[in-house]
């Protein structure tokens, strides 16, 4: 059993965690004409690294979201932090 | 290649087994080849097999970073069916295991595919007017299945869990006959053996660093034996297709997650058929040696780490006692995690890959096994002729640009 650490909440059982979506991710500006292209690699291209990863999460004990680092092949978490500007 | 047949086996038999020979050549790599294909598992040797039987180019390099069969064709739970809700995926998978009924034969190695059904349950009379429409939608693709009831259920596996108390009772399922199990490493094996018969060079221990790129079309690999070129070139590489993206610098919507399997002490038979409770996730099937080969749902965390988790192991393990309760105490033997390549749509990517002279042959996800022959057949199409053949046109990688989806993870509820 592996622990994450909330970055609200603190070390927790991974189960209570959820993968959300790699980081880094820019919607397209919606005001503007997207191309079919963009849009499609805006939902469905991922980078899907080997190695070193950054990914945002859920703790779906406090539902807050959260950025984790951590390595795909050993599954070492490196670090978490939350989204919230002021760390809060 | 000399052939194997009973004769064979009686006359090295009563001569001690001398004279066996090495079923394919280690040869160094050359500089050029008409075709190159990325990936030694069950997919690549099949393309390899199907350029030169059906295109005639036999002039072909397989490099495989490690050995034959090492990833995922040998980690798999070889299973092999085609009970898919959508036209598209129907005509896909089942002309694999029209394929599979032919291959011992057509190898000339005995891939022991044994069609013992594959039996999805129904836990509910709501799952049951599902799985009746299940069992139509398999009609109207031209599949074999049949909806049963509790009482067919039971006479077919009596293992199953049929006490007043259980937590998922059956109400019946929905069988494909021709469904079953094969023999995984057999599978690498027989199409490396017949490739090599004719003519194809197996390159092992051979990693690609980075494609060769000149005026917009890859011409060839940088590998760790040095630089191979070639006429054009395919890539097999099921959970670590991203990773060659990167180097080819094309775009894919893969996420490579581990997907676990599990196999028990060797038992008496009590299981003659495979069966897959969609409550549970959980699946299984008995071994020509006894092991119940137990399998279950993705893990959810993305992963390249070829090892298992706790959390998904005690799902798949509780769901087996739930399913069999009379098995609840049996030991494992051994567990394992491959790394597949799971697209949105729970469908593969055939096709062009964006670079002129590279095509792709990926995102099987949690069902690669089953579809190795068909997914060499037209991978070895799209490469000796540069077009789509009419089966493997749905799945091309511009889907997802124009919103052409094959929602196989909707249609069914289920990891496929």
């Amino acid at each position: 059993m592996q622990v994450f650490t909330c970055p609200f909440c603190g070390p927790r059982n991974e189960t209570e965690f959820h993968f959300v979506a790699e980081a880094g991710k820019v919607r397209p500006d919606t005001t503007q004409p997207i191309s079919d292209a963009e849009w499609a690699t805006y939902l469905h291209t991922q980078r899907n690294e080997k190695g070193p990863v950054r990914e945002v999460w859920m703790h779906t004990t406090c539902a807050e979201l959260f950025v984790m680092q951590r390595d795909s092949v050993t599954m070492a978490v490196l670090g978490t932090q939350a989204l919230r500007k002021d760390g809060s | 290649m000399s052939k194997y047949s009973m004769f064979r086996l009686l006359r090295e038999g009563l001569t001690g087994n001398r004279g066996w020979g090495q079923a394919w050549r280690s040869p160094t790599p050359k500089a050029a080849y008409d075709a190159i294909v990325v990936g030694g598992g069950g997919h690549g040797l099949a393309t390899a097999y199907y350029l030169a039987k059906n295109h005639g180019i036999t002039n072909v390099a397989v490099i495989e970073k490690g050995w034959l069969g090492g990833g995922n064709t040998g980690r798999n739970t070889t299973v092999i069916r085609s009970n898919y809700f959508y036209p598209e995926s129907a005509a896909l998978y089942d002309f694999s295991v029209r394929l599979y009924e032919g291959l011992s034969q057509d190898l000339n190695y005995n891939v022991m595919f044994s069609q013992r059904g594959m039996l999805m349950l129904a836990h509910s009379e709501p799952e049951m007017e599902m799985a009746a429409r299940q069992c139509n939608a398999m009609r109207l693709n031209g599949l074999d299945a049949e909806l049963l009831d509790r009482d067919q259920v039971r006479r077919l596996a009596p293992v199953l869990n049929f006490r007043d108390d259980a937590r998922y009772p059956v109400h019946g399922g929905v069988i494909q006959p021709r469904g079953g199990t094969g023999r995984h490493d057999a599978v690498a094996w027989g199409y490396a053996r017949a490739a090599d018969a004719l003519g194809i060079d197996i390159i092992q221990n051979c990693e690609v660093l980075d494609f060769i790129t000149e005026a917009g079309r890859c011409v060839g690999v940088t590998t760790s034996l040095g630089d191979i070129r070639g006429g054009v070139l395919g890539a097999a590489v099921a959970g670590h297709s991203s990773v060659l993206a990167q180097l080819g610098g094309y775009d894919l919507p893969i996420t490579s997650y581990a997907l676990q399997a599990f196999v028990s002490e060797p038992l008496k038979p009590v299981l003659d058929t495979v069966v897959l409770s969609p409550a549970t996730g959980t699946y299984v099937s008995q071994s020509d040696k006894g092991g119940l080969v137990i399998g279950g749902g993705l893990d959810r965390v993305p992963s390249y780490g070829q090892n298992g988790n706790m959390p998904v192991q005690e799902t798949v393990l509780g769901g087996l006692a739930e399913m069999m309760p009379a098995l609840a105490k049996v030991k494992l033997l051994r567990h394992w995690g491959g790394i597949v390549d799971v697209t949105p749509d729970s469908s593969p990517i055939i096709g062009p890959s964006g670079v002129e002279g590279l095509y792709l042959n990926c995102g099987w996800g949690t069902g690669g096994f089953k579809a190795i022959p068909a997914g060499g057949y037209f991978l070895a199409h799209l490469m000796a002729n540069g077009a789509h053949h009419e089966i493997s046109r749905p799945f091309d990688l511009t889907r997802f640009e124009t919103g052409m989806l094959v929602d196989e993870s909707a249609a069914s509820g289920i990891p496929h």
